[in-house]
């Protein structure tokens, strides 16, 4: 870009930012009175995984974590989110197994401090869990944290005076609307950015690739470690309470590993450690995997019957992760991010031609 | 609690330990090699459920031969797994191989399903191993006795295999170092291929078994079995296959007689195998019996 | 050394094992204040041992290591993890270059300086909210960058570590070390893989970063030119022990040296 300097770049580059978030929303905010109430839910779906998936990124892109504990910390932030914007009068019906606990049955909480209360209990069993598991190195790392989220969910199932146990909890105030979860993944975008961008991004990135350079440098990586998986833990559990009151109603099948199993898609498709391709992957893969429910409805053409295949769905959503890792295995963006000075230069290629 | 009953759940607890240990020894050999959780191990040992079922239950074909095709079908489908789906990721970073892994066991579980349909669906026992009998009171069948017995057996032949023939000794240097064999003339891939067969052969046998114990087959019937029996291997000490055994059976000991003692806790059950896991990484994350890797600096 | 209680490093009886093999044995030494030392010997002396306890990736099985800061405070570094090491003043390089290939110059150097640096992390999460961290941050760049000018590599500022060439990472791994503001450099083989004249501008330039950067550095060389061109004094290792120490002079006429690096009989020669 000649003509610009530096500080002139900037400038465009916020004032290009700002426009394109306000008309971002305006978009968002008319889109419920123009497009069918299914594709909003998608629409939504969209920003509430692309949420899950940066948070993933998080430690495992950037942090180099290999993380498959994902679906326990959403499981907590949508309880927890759950339980405190439920009313006492609707937990008194709902508990049919086990008597409610009390506390649990008086606790309540606007939305908003619910999303965070959800990021900060799923951010604390974050904590509990890495302490003794960062310990590990790599894949041991995958397969214990795989172990606790199934622990929380054998708890969730168990703990009926505080869970509902099997039931889940039904009717949860549908408070992520479109420009709830967008919100919520505009501020989580603004925070990851800045904190990539700072010094501590480099440092999270040394620790990622190196942790004994790290460490010579005077970095206390564990520290960094717990630190990064506590922030992405956190997302997840934002992200969860989000599902949650998008779905309206959460049990402890939700969460099990397949959870995990579609944001680890997600990440690697958009490419690890890229944001921009988190948000990628999460367009791409919600809208595949909804598209790919018409391989289990039965279809009709013409005269001709197709039967739904049960189970298809995820045979195609599979071969597509193998063929990824194998054939593109940095994925769409690999580690690049998206910037306008990208864009506008692409652009101005294309124009020339 | 009586003697009677204790024995009851002592046999149990061996014949689930033992099944736990022979799909483990599938996960210790192939982490051996290629420091690799195979993911789908679980699901090829579902497979050979389905397989033994097919044959017997659905073909009605005698029982004998039905072990035989499930045995050599699943050995071949475990083939295909390493050559399609982690063969081509060698040379990669071993986390994209992880991925992979999760890849093909997501898909062997949807193609169960899309094949065999999701219904759980029951298998017959043969008689001859259901018939009771009773030593000093306990009663037993035969199923319970051979379990642990055909366990036991394998084990023995693949450390007579392991440590006293060529191949045996390609795989143990394989897993010290897999550039160096390959300089010394070893066909490193047919050696893991042959790990792959070997390991796949006896999830087969312990799906087989298992179909039989729990009479019915399922395609999601891998997961729980595989996760548990990873963690049996990663507590017995991973990339030892007496660790495997040995910690197949603490395993198949901690469910049986957590929940035999405590009945309360039955819920949990499946969550004690992960407690487990996360206890012997704190206190010995080497395992029982395995050997301490470290990272050159 | 002729004055014992000026030392800016010493080890005191220092024994690392690995299973039976003693891979240092014994071993007494110190580094003066703004030194310039070398620890020879030939290969699988354990002199990368050697440098390993000092900056407490192995702990030894027998004796310590103390380190003495400019304010003349002696603290114990043995069993300090290695980042501890190095927030006491303490950084090194490695035989086999360890930058963060994905990162850029710059960002190597700005990792260096993450230890010194006051501002959280929190602190950069939202614009405009604390003005001293986002300071601290454009601080950190600035002198990242100078540091990177310093020592000829400014042009390479936005290149990624793993494409620059192969004398520019070693230069980057001595700034990235320097940024860490230590107060005592370990340098692991610097003039590996490097040709005469690189070598012959490597001495140059390690001299003037001791006096600039107020120093003591210990290193470890193949490079026996380097060795005697610019250290000040010598330890010599073989097989874990320590078999001879003093001015390079004295070390280029010792027949035990001479033995220890090219066998008997040359030594008898």
């Amino acid at each position: 870009m000649s003509g610009l300097n530096s500080g002139d770049k900037k400038l465009r580059n916020n004032a290009l930012t700002i426009f394109s978030a306000a008309a971002l929303a305006v978009c968002l905010w008319l889109a419920p009175t123009f497009i069918d109430a299914y594709k909003v839910r998608i629409i939504n779906l969209i920003a509430i995984n692309a949420i899950l998936g940066l948070s993933l990124n998080l430690i495992y892109g950037m942090g180099g974590m290999f993380s498959l504990g994902h679906s326990g910390f959403m499981a907590i932030g949508a309880y927890v989110s759950a339980i405190l914007i439920i009313t006492p009068d609707q937990k008194q019906l709902m508990w049919i197994l086990d008597p409610i606990s009390p506390w649990v049955m008086n606790l309540q909480a606007p939305f908003l401090l619910s999303l965070i209360a959800a990021g900060v209990a799923a951010a604390f069993f974050g904590v509990l869990i890495s302490i003794p598991v960062l310990r590990l190195g790599g894949d041991y790392l995958g397969i214990a944290t795989l172990g606790f989220s199934e622990i929380i969910r054998i708890l969730i199932t168990n703990l009926t005076p505080i869970t509902n146990g099997p039931l889940g909890l039904k009717g949860i105030p549908p408070h992520a609307s479109l420009l709830m979860s967008y919100g919520c993944l505009a501020v989580m975008l603004l925070c990851v950015t800045r904190l990539m961008r700072s010094n501590f991004g480099n440092v999270v990135r040394a620790v990622r690739d190196d942790e004994v350079a790290a460490k010579t440098m005077g970095i206390d990586t564990f520290r960094i470690r717990v630190l990064v998986f506590t922030l992405g833990c956190f997302g997840g559990g934002v992200g969860g309470a989000l599902m949650g009151n998008l779905i309206t109603t959460i049990d402890p099948k939700m969460f099990m590993i397949t959870q995990t199993y579609s944001l680890l898609m997600i990440v690697v498709v958009g490419g690890l450690g890229s944001m921009t391709g988190s948000v990628v992957g999460a367009i791409l893969i919600t809208t595949m995997l909804e598209w790919l429910r018409f391989v289990e409805n039965p279809i009709t053409i013409g005269s001709l019957n197709i039967p739904g295949i049960p189970g298809m769905r995820m045979v195609i959503f599979s071969v597509l992760l193998i063929a990824v890792i194998i054939f593109r295995r940095e994925g769409i963006m690999g580690m690049r991010e998206f910037s306008w000075g990208w864009l506008l230069r692409d652009a101005k290629k294309g124009g020339a031609k | 609690m009586d003697i009677n009953m204790f024995m009851q759940h002592f046999i149990n607890a061996l014949g689930l330990g033992s099944l736990y240990g022979l799909i483990a020894i599938g996960y210790t050999m192939v982490y051996g090699i290629l420091r690799l959780i195979n993911f789908a191990h679980g699901d090829i040992f579902m497979l050979g459920a389905y397989f033994v079922f097919f044959a017997t239950v659905q073909f009605k074909l005698p029982w004998m031969l039905g072990v035989a095709i499930a045995i050599i079908g699943t050995t071949l489908c475990g083939l295909l797994v390493d050559r399609i789906a982690y063969r081509p990721l060698r040379s990669a970073p071993r986390i994209s191989a992880l991925i992979s892994a999760i890849g093909v066991s997501f898909f062997i579980e949807n193609i169960a399903v899309v094949i065999f349909s999701g219904m759980p669906r029951p298998v017959v026992q043969p008689p001859l191993l259901m018939e009771a009998f009773s030593i000093s009171g306990i009663r037993l069948v035969p199923l319970a006795l051979m379990v642990p017995a055909i366990s036991f057996m394998i084990v023995t032949a693949l450390l007579w295999m392991i440590y006293r023939t060529k191949s045996g000794l390609a795989m143990r240097s394989i897993s010290f170092d897999i550039e160096t064999t390959r300089l010394m003339g070893v066909s490193v891939d047919r050696i893991i291929a042959l790990t792959f067969a070997i390991g796949s052969a006896l999830a087969a046998v312990a799906g087989i078994m298992w179909a039989l114990r729990y009479p019915r087959v399922e395609p999601f019937m891998g997961i729980m079995p595989g996760f548990k029996a990873f963690i049996a291997a990663v507590f017995g000490g991973i990339g030892s296959i007496p660790g495997a055994m040995l910690g197949g059976l603490s395993l198949g000991f901690v469910e049986i007689m957590s929940v035999a003692f405590f009945p309360k806790l039955s819920g949990y059950r499946d969550a004690f195998a992960f407690l487990l896991l996360v206890v012997i990484l704190l206190v010995k994350p080497t395992g029982l019996m395995g050997e301490k890797l470290e990272d050159k600096i | 050394m002729s004055n014992e209680n000026d030392f800016a490093l010493r080890l005191d009886g220092v024994t690392i094992q690995f299973g039976g093999l003693v891979a240092v044995n014994d071993l007494t030494m110190n580094v003066p204040r703004k030194g310039i030392i070398g620890l020879i010997g030939p290969n699988g002396a354990g002199k990368t041992s050697a440098f390993n306890v000092i900056t407490g990736f192995y702990k030894p099985n027998k004796g310590y290591v103390e380190f003495r800061g400019r304010d003349g405070a002696v603290s114990r570094i043995t069993g300090l993890p290695p980042h501890r090491v190095c927030q006491a003043g303490l950084a090194r390089t490695f035989q086999n270059i360890r930058l963060f290939g994905s990162e850029t110059a710059i960002q190597n150097v700005m990792i260096g300086s993450y230890v010194r640096q006051r501002g959280r992390w929190w602190m950069n999460l939202v614009p405009f909210t604390f003005p001293g961290a986002s300071r601290e941050e454009e601080e950190i760049r600035a002198n990242a960058l100078a540091l990177l000018e310093r020592l000829g590599l400014g042009a390479y500022a936005e290149t990624p570590a793993s494409s620059l060439p192969y004398g520019a990472q070693r230069r980057l791994e001595i700034a990235r070390a320097l940024a860490t503001k230590p107060e005592f450099l370990l340098l692991d083989e610097p003039a590996a893989g490097m040709n005469p004249q690189e070598s012959a501008e490597l001495l140059k330039f390690i001299r003037s970063l001791r006096d600039e950067f107020d120093l003591s550095i210990l290193l470890i060389e193949h490079d026996m030119k380097v060795v005697m061109g610019v250290c000040e004094y010598i330890w010599v290792l073989d097989q874990g022990t320590l078999i001879a120490d003093g001015s390079p002079e004295d070390i280029r006429m010792n027949p035990k040296v001479v033995e220890a690096y090219l066998g008997k009989e040359a030594a008898h020669a």
